[in-house]
C-alpha cells in the first residue's frame, strides 16, 4: 500500500468523511529537510467529516496527526491539513 | 520522553514572551517552507515576536512536540498558550481571528489596511 493509500484509509474507517482529498505534494519540496528521493512525504489533505463538530481547530489537527501517527514516524514528514465540517465546508 | 529541565526551559520560554515561534531556521533564514510562511503572516500582522530554532537544539525539537501534544514545527504561542500550526495560523489570519487573538491578548500589531 502507498502512503496516500494508507492516509486515506485511516481516516476514512476513523472519520466517515464526507471528502476526503489526498494530494502528494512532495515534487514541491524536493531537496528540503524531510524530503526524500522515493517521495511520499508531504501531502496536502483535506477533510470534510461530521466528527469534527465541536471540536477546536487545534484538537481536529491534533486527532488527524495521532490517527496517523504511524505514517509520520515512518515517512511523512508534513501534512498541510483541512479539517471542515459538512457546515463549514458548504459555508 | 522529555527530561524535566527540557520542558522547563520550553516553558520558561514561552511564558517570558507574548508571542513565540518554535521554527526551523530563523526568520530571517528559515530553514522549511511552513516556518517560513508562519513567520511571513506574523510579519504581515507587524507583531514582535521572538522565534526558537530547533534545529539547534535536539532536545528542544523533540520536547516542544510533547510539551503542547502537537506533533510538527513550527507552533505559534501567544501569551503562554498554543495557537497552532501553519495551517490553523493561515486559516486564523484568513478569517480575521488571528488579529483578534492579538487584540484579545493586548499583543501590539498594525491593523491591515
Amino acid at each position: 500500500m502507498t502512503y496516500a493509500e494508507r492516509i486515506q484509509q485511516r481516516l476514512t474507517e476513523a472519520l466517515s468523511p464526507e471528502t476526503l482529498e489526498i494530494e502528494d505534494q512532495s515534487h514541491l519540496h524536493k531537496g528540503h529537510v524531510g524530503a526524500r528521493p522515493e517521495g511520499e512525504t508531504h501531502f496536502h489533505v483535506r477533510i470534510v467529516s461530521a466528527a469534527f463538530a465541536g471540536q477546536s481547530r487545534v484538537n481536529r489537527q491534533r486527532n488527524v496527526y495521532k490517527l496517523l501517527r504511524a505514517e509520520m514516524d515512518e515517512r511523512v514528514h508534513a501534512l498541510a491539513l483541512e479539517t471542515l465540517t459538512p457546515e463549514e465546508a458548504a459555508g | 520522553m522529555t527530561d524535566t529541565a527540557t520542558r522547563d526551559r520550553i516553558d520558561a520560554e514561552v511564558k517570558a514572551n507574548e508571542v513565540v515561534l518554535f521554527m526551523k531556521g530563523t526568520p530571517v533564514f528559515p530553514q522549511c517552507g511552513f516556518s517560513a510562511a508562519t513567520v511571513q503572516i506574523l510579519s504581515y500582522f507587524g507583531v514582535k515576536f521572538s522565534s526558537v530554532n530547533v534545529l539547534e537544539d535536539a532536545d528542544i525539537r523533540q520536547g516542544i512536540k510533547e510539551y503542547s501534544d502537537w506533533p510538527t514545527i513550527p507552533q505559534l504561542y501567544v501569551k503562554g498558550e498554543f495557537v497552532g500550526g501553519c495551517d490553523i495560523v493561515r486559516e486564523m489570519a484568513e478569517s480575521g481571528e488571528l488579529p483578534q487573538l492579538f487584540r484579545e491578548k493586548g499583543v501590539a500589531f498594525t491593523e491591515a489596511a
